[in-house]
């Protein structure tokens, strides 16, 4: 079943999982939360960021980085609550090595992203929200990624995996059950996503020269041009520096053909 | 509604005009839309708009039409007027005169009953709840929702005290900005998002603020509950009465509600000049205190060494001839409760029928140098609200607080300082041992002071006009601390106020409970003032020989004095053994209270009180304010005043009081009008030494919820009560192989209590708070400034005495 | 006349290692920066007033006059914010821009903070793009490394700190305010404006938030000149900008054109509806714009363009849906992503998605009743212009905008399934396989 369904009860909302005590925040986990704090004239601009290293550590947001974070920043358990709780990258509970999302806001879902939820979740045996019993694959279901013109897109670890189909998902979900090594189409060699909460909390891991510059679609324009021989218009030449002339360069020089 | 502005304040030209509905109205720029409507009279329906919130336009239940913002133009969409300023010539169209509107405003309701369950019969708020009202006037018959209701647990427990229904809320926010932008105890948060968000917490951490009965009472909906009142009545089948707030000096208006003879619950009531419309916890739910089987309903005397129940007459008899055998040998001690007029009938009743000025109502730790301040400093003040007032407060560039935490001594000073901070960028500094959680709510500028040198840092630091400076209670027993303020603001010009703690202490210096002060401010020494008294009293003479202040009377009373004693506690003074002995000793005691005590224990007659719903009266506040105390129930057998017990004594005596109701009792006393005559002077004395090689200074203050036992049957108020800790230093810690916990040893006794190191405290001190439930500091006779010891506890186990809180406070 | 197609900004974007910072200045990167230092902020600022350039985040606001602004006298420091939270369904132009060329976008914030002012400027990515935040951060290494950024920046005297900022997971904050506040560390909610950012923003501080292609088109303007950049582009709408076709089109992608161009142009170019079908309904820029069908497909996309057909051009995201499509499972996941992206702030939003998903799923699931459409209507417009901000206004938009333009198929929804008017696996773009097929059969389960 690949449409949403309405949820209206919620026993469990509201908070981290209290129960699961358990991280391996250590003090250079702490160190590192500090220089977060650092990089910002006002330190609880931090927060975001620092919840991404708990979550590089603890692979979740935990009671112990949460006391952390309000320990740090000065703010109280219930403020890093509130904003833990408000953004969706963050979790409340551990996942797979892997994080598996298939967009299906409309116009992936229209161009067969629901199919392709469908087959990952057939395929795993698992439903969104839940992890393979192995460990390696999570699965979730995404909202817009800002790769439309790559749909149906599907993300792992948060790297674009471009122009989904069924044949395409099977070898990638084969791949990460296995451990193999996997590439982005447009990004680098599939770390786990706790190594990716590690970067987005501004730690490098040296993959930005990996993969291409662009995808094809991204290139279309350009190849279409390039072909065509458009561009832009050329520079108009300097005109005299007086304000009269400035307020005239308005009709200067169109582009020509190269 | 309270309104931002006094009409007074605002000049004409910096008034606006716009027309709401049509009708003109001049409103102060800046004026919200949604106040501009209510001046004429027009109510916007509206749920998180709060006059004393940040807007934040949240629910969109008031919005209006905007034809004309004042330059022609109309704006394209309904605007929320909570958030809308009004600006010259604007045009604003209510419901009542906008369809746009009208519509709107219906949508809005019907939006925030789709999810709501709607469960008015079963909610302690139905009767009084801004929903169910709105949802009547303003909303539609019939819903046409027939999707699914958005459910959750209930009731979550965000504190002792008070709970959550989600599924009630409407998310107005009102609760989360109160408890951060008022209070700054931001221990409820939105959390989640979306239709999902809602009022959270954290579990390590619950809604433990002073303040948090507040939330309960702006909240729109019945979504916040109290422990206390929940289940316990409809609102229709309250009566409410206005009265004035027993526990602490601030002056709260409160509303008190009752039902079958018992009061059900005690809100804040609308005062902006006092308590805005605010209260603490303890001033909300601290009412139950005589509800238990110590309540005394009948006179007690002793009886073969044993107390027994007692008729009036036989007891008012028994009272009459330990009185006469006393002679003017006995003493009067009030306490900090009485209401002005009580306090004025003892002052009266001991010069006037004892024939003494054996009286003091400081049931703490007090000193001469004190009784001198506050008759040179603090008697017959009135009340001036541009100068020393809340409002007064909130206007200062500076306030410098000396021996003064406001957030447990005087909750509403607390608010008004943090709202003067907020908004009016007020700079606070504070002469304290450490920065305290209320002073770092206040960004105060602490002055890391050991006890005992706050004369020093107060004469080290500069103040003008613009400044106010609030001496605390503790004050009394640094030595030369009050002179030193006295003599500070003389100086540069500030001005000074004292902040007691108890309710009735102000009252009590006005009406002359002090051996050295007769009403009115006049000095007991003076014969001038004497006379004057005597006149209006209409007695022969007043007594001449100097009083004896409660400690010296104590220490007499093992001597031979005997004691008429009013609500005081042992465990309040310096040393509460010292008091027990001294009560043992005495040879006549008589108590007049309200509940059993280790006073009426000791007594040999004992007189029932009435409680503080069942008398009227008026307490005078910090500010010289007064508050008016109105009898909120009413019975057949109602208790008797300490005023009715004193004039029937009086008249048995035979030298009758002339005053039974606090009617005639405040007319007396202002008929006696403040002494324009010359006052006592100050009584400087020096201060201390510092502490010895390896002792250390001891600080302290009573926190706002501790072991009071006017927070008894009260067990949620109890329960929200601040970890009981020692605090020093990692300096000092380190220096003792300080870990986890720490022995404070003194006097003889010692105390152990789980330890929380502070960086920045002041050098040598170790703080312990003066009456935590069980581990009342009296019991060791220590007070702030004292010598004390130090060390783990493991080293101290052979120390004899003692109280061991060191496992299972806090961690 | 100008060429139909202007790449400007995706200029270099399929050069080797586009992003790194040798590649970029040979391209001619860096040139601009060094041109605006050697001319007074104002002088700058007054270049980029001069160009026409408008907000490309999808309001269209002019963008100098959104720096001017910026008060003199305020004693705060100033803040750049660049607003890298691209979420708008539809929106994919600034992802690409950044991971080609992230260093097109670092230039224009160090010349941007220049003109304004400011001595600290963040870039707030949305943090589901690891590998665009990989390569942002290390653009600004080597802005660093290379004295672009940082202290006294090539001499002049003039410090300022980049921070690229990851966001985590909300859509919300791609509104100015609600960034603002996640930037702050707290839960992305709007504020109440005024005060605009531009006075109080970052830290109650005077704040330029701008939109990536924005900022990124400002080198391009500072080294070209306003006048290049304004004899693009329509009289209103001037300059070039990224066209971004998605959908059932033969070769979707990023399409850099001068302002004005229209659908018919890019899709000729596209190569067209995909084979044998044909262009049933669009976007014009992203989900929150209202939808507009092929009767539109002449009209400028420009703001004023959109504006007159009763939609908005928005961030120029144009989804294409063909004949397969149907429009109420369209609408339905368009208000579910609402639903799921409201902030929860403010009640008509909060309440109203709630309320419209689970009316629109009887519709998809053919179960409406008599009067469904009105009431969707009805809430609707207690919805549109009455919420905190514009989130809101993008739901309805859909909304209204698909059952004007197609109510028979709401009509249908009385009594058929959509997934019976449209089988669902037609409008993918593969043969989902009987396996598939069967679970979209199941469609009636969930409804």
């Amino acid at each position: 079943m690949s449409g949403h369904e309405f949820q209206s009860w919620f026993p469990d909302s509201g908070h981290i999982d209290y129960d699961d005590a358990s991280t391996n925040i250590t003090e250079t986990t702490l160190d590192e939360m500090r220089s977060i704090a650092a990089r910002y004239p006002q330190a609880r601009s931090a927060l975001l960021p620092m919840l991404h290293l708990v979550q590089s550590v603890d692979g979740r947001v935990s009671p112990a980085g949460v006391q952390a974070c309000a320990d740090i920043l000065g703010i109280t358990t219930a403020q890093v609550s509130g904003v833990a709780t408000f953004y969706t990258m963050y979790r409340r509970r551990p996942g797979g090595r892997n994080h598996v999302g298939v967009c299906t806001t409309a116009l992936c879902a229209v161009m067969g992203g629901d199919q392709l939820l469908d087959r990952v979740s057939h395929r795993l045996g698992i439903h969104e929200g839940e992890t393979t019993a192995d460990g390696a694959i999570s699965l979730e279901r995404l909202e817009c990624n800002a790769a439309c013109d790559f749909a149906p897109v599907m993300m792992v670890n948060w790297e674009f995996f471009d122009n989904m189909d069924p044949a395409k998902v099977d070898e990638l979900l084969d791949a990460l059950s296995s451990g193999q090594s996997v590439q982005s189409p447009r990004g680098a060699t599939i770390t786990s996503w706790q190594e990716a909460e590690r970067v987005l909390a501004g730690f490098p891991d040296g993959r930005a020269d990996e993969g291409p510059a662009a995808g094809e679609a991204s290139l279309l324009g350009l190849k279409v041009a390039r072909e065509h021989g458009w561009h832009a218009p050329d520079v108009p030449p300097p005109v005299p520096a007086s304000g009269e002339a400035a307020a005239t360069e308005g009709s200067a020089v169109p582009g020509g053909a190269k | 509604m309270t309104v931002t502005a006094k009409p007074g304040e605002v000049v004409a030209s910096d008034l606006i005009t716009v027309f709401v509905d049509g009708t003109e109205v001049s409103v102060p720029k800046g004026t919200l839309a949604i106040r501009a409507a209510e001046l004429i009279g027009v109510a916007i329906p509206r749920f998180c708009d709060h006059p004393l919130l940040d807007p934040v336009g949240a629910c969109r239940q008031c919005l209006v039409e905007v034809p004309d913002m004042g330059n022609g133009r109309g704006m394209p969409k309904p605007q929320a007027s909570c958030t809308l300023e009004c600006a010259p010539g604007m045009k604003i169209q209510t419901q009542n005169t906008s369809a746009v509107a009208a519509k709107a405003q219906k949508g809005m309701i019907e939006f925030l009953l789709i999810n709501h369950p709607l469960d008015c019969p079963i909610c302690d708020k139905g009767g009084e709840c801004p929903l169910q009202n709105q949802a009547m006037s303003n909303g539609g018959g019939e819903s046409r929702y027939e999707g699914v209701k958005r459910t959750f647990p209930k009731p979550v427990s965000i504190s002792a005290q008070i709970l959550l229904d989600r599924e009630r809320c409407i998310l107005c926010a009102r609760c989360t900005r109160f408890s951060e932008q008022i209070s700054g105890d931001p221990f409820i948060t939105l959390v989640e998002r979306g239709a999902l968000q809602q009022v959270g917490y954290y579990e390590d951490e619950p809604y433990n603020s002073y303040f948090s009965g507040n939330v309960i009472q702006i909240c729109p909906v019945g979504a916040l509950t109290s422990v206390s009142y929940r289940f316990q009545s409809r609102p229709f089948d309250l009566v409410s009465t206005p009265t004035t707030c027993e526990h602490c000096a601030g002056g709260c208006q409160l509303r008190t509600d009752h039902r079958h003879f018992q009061v059900k619950r005690r809100l804040a009531g609308d005062a902006p000049e006092v308590n805005e419309e605010w209260n603490c916890d303890k001033g909300r739910f601290a009412f139950r205190s005589a509800r238990g089987d110590d309540r005394l309903t009948r006179p007690l005397v002793r009886d073969n060494g044993v107390l027994r129940v007692a008729s009036w007459p036989e007891a008012i008899d028994a009272a009459v001839a330990g009185l006469k055998r006393a002679g003017t040998q006995v003493g009067v001690l009030t306490g900090g409760r009485l209401t002005i007029e009580d306090a004025y009938g003892y002052s009266k009743f001991a010069r006037a029928v004892l024939g003494t000025n054996n009286i003091d109502f400081r049931s703490r730790p007090h000193s001469a140098e004190e009784a001198a301040f506050l008759a040179n400093r603090v008697a017959g003040r009135s009340l001036d609200n541009d100068t020393l007032s809340y409002t007064a407060l909130q206007g200062a560039k500076q306030v410098i607080l000396v021996a003064f935490e406001p957030e447990e001594e005087a909750a509403m000073v607390f608010l008004r300082l943090r709202k003067a901070v907020r908004k009016n960028g007020l700079k606070v500094l504070t002469i304290a041992p450490y920065a305290s959680n209320g002073s770092a709510k206040l960004n105060a500028e602490v002055i890391p002071t050991v006890p005992g040198t706050e004369p020093e840092a107060l004469a080290g630091l500069s103040a003008d006009a613009d400044t106010i400076v609030l001496v605390g209670e503790r004050a009394a027993v640094i030595p030369g601390a009050l002179s030193a303020a006295a003599d500070f603001v003389d100086r540069t010009g500030a001005r000074l106020a004292w902040m007691p703690r108890r309710a009735g202490d102000r009252g009590a210096v006005e009406a002359g409970c002090l051996p050295n002060l007769l009403p009115g401010a006049r000095p007991a020494g003076a014969v001038l003032a004497r006379v004057d008294v005597q006149a209006a009293w209409g007695v022969d003479g007043l007594p001449t020989l100097p009083g004896l202040d409660a400690d010296a009377q104590l220490a007499a009373a093992r001597e031979g004095l005997g004691l008429v004693v009013a609500g005081l506690e042992p465990s309040d003074f310096t040393n509460a053994a010292e008091v027990r002995d001294a009560l043992e000793s005495a040879p006549f005691v008589i108590s007049l209270e309200q509940r059993l005590s280790e006073v009426t224990e000791r007594a040999d007659v004992v007189f029932p009180i009435a409680l503080i719903e069942e008398r009227p009266g008026h307490f005078l506040n910090w500010e010289h304010r007064r508050g008016r105390v109105n009898t909120v129930i009413r019975q057949p057998n109602q208790p008797m005043t300490d005023l009715r017990v004193l004039a029937a004594l009086a008249e048995a005596l035979g030298r009758p009081l002339g005053i039974r109701t606090a009617r005639q009792a405040l007319t007396e006393l202002d008929e006696l009008g403040v002494w324009d005559g010359a006052r006592q002077p100050l009584a400087r004395t020096r201060g201390v030494a510092a502490p010895a090689d390896g002792e250390l200074a001891l600080a302290t203050w009573r926190e706002l919820i501790d072991g009071s036992r006017g927070n008894d049957h009260e067990p949620a108020l109890q329960a929200t009560a601040k970890p009981v800790v020692a605090r020093t230093s990692p300096e000092v810690a380190a220096a003792h192989g300080l870990t986890g916990a720490v022995t404070i040893a003194g006097n003889g006794g010692w105390l152990t209590l789980p330890l929380e190191v502070v960086p920045g405290m002041a050098a040598d001190t170790v703080w312990v708070p003066t009456h935590a439930p069980d581990t009342p500091l009296s019991e060791l006779g220590l007070v702030h400034g004292d010598s004390v010891t130090v060390s783990s506890p493991a080293a101290a186990l052979d120390r004899g005495e003692g109280f061991d809180r060191g496992e299972g406070g806090v961690a | 006349m100008t060429d139909l197609l202007t790449p400007v900004l995706s200029e270099n974007w399929a050069d080797e290692r586009a992003w790194k910072l040798t590649n970029y200045e040979r391209r001619g990167g860096y040139r601009a920066l060094r041109k605006a230092l050697g001319s007074t902020p104002a002088e700058v600022m007054e270049t980029v007033k001069d160009s026409g350039l408008r907000g490309r985040g999808g309001a269209g606001f002019p963008t100098g006059m959104k720096w001017s602004f910026v008060p003199k006298d305020n004693p705060n420091p100033k803040y750049l914010v660049v607003n890298a939270d691209e979420s708008e369904p539809g929106t994919c132009k600034d992802m690409p821009l950044m991971l080609a060329s992230p260093h097109t976008l670092v230039e224009g914030v160090i010349i941007s903070s220049y003109a304004i002012g400011c001595a600290y400027a963040f870039i707030y990515c949305r943090g589901e793009v690891l590998h665009v935040i990989r390569r942002l951060q290390q653009a600004v290494r080597e802005a660093y490394s290379a004295g672009y950024a940082g202290k006294n920046i090539l001499g002049s005297g003039y410090d300022l700190e980049v921070v690229v900022h990851a966001g985590a997971g909300a859509y919300i904050c791609g509104e100015e305010t609600a960034l603002l506040d996640s930037l702050e560390g707290r839960r992305g909610q709007p504020r109440l404006r005024p005060p605009f950012p531009a006075v109080a923003g970052l830290y109650a501080s005077p704040t330029v938030v701008n939109n990536v292609e924005s900022i990124a088109s400002v080198p391009a303007i500072i080294d070209r000149g306003s006048s290049w950049f304004s004899s693009m582009g329509t009289e209103k709408s001037k300059g070039m900008t990224l066209y971004s076709l998605s959908g059932h089109v033969r070769n979707p992608g990023q399409f850099e054109a001068p302002l004005g161009i229209t659908l018919r142009q890019l899709l000729d170019l596209a190569g067209g509806i995909r084979e044998g079908h044909e262009l049933k309904f669009w976007t014009p820029g992203g989900s929150s714009t209202p939808i507009l069908t092929p009767e539109h497909l002449d009209l400028p996309l420009d703001y004023e363009g959109m504006a007159a057909a009763g939609s908005m051009l928005g961030t120029k995201a144009l989804q294409c849906f063909d004949e397969t499509t149907s429009v109420v499972r369209t609408t339905l996941r368009w208000i579910e992503f609402y639903k799921h992206e409201s902030c929860g702030k403010c009640t008509p939003c909060r309440e109203g998605n709630w309320w419209l998903v689970q009316i629109l799923s009887k519709f998809e699931a053919g179960r409406a009743e008599e009067g469904d459409i009105e009431k969707l209507l009805d809430i609707a417009d207690d919805m549109g212009g009455r919420s905190f901000c514009a989130l809101a206004d993008g739901a309805v938009a859909c909304l209204t905008s698909a059952i004007k333009h197609f109510r028979p198929e709401f009509e249908q929804g009385l009594k058929t399934p959509a997934w019976e008017l449209f089988p669902y696996e037609r409008s993918a773009l593969f043969d989902t396989g009987a396996e598939v097929r069967t679970a979209a059969g199941l469609k009636g389960a969930h409804a």
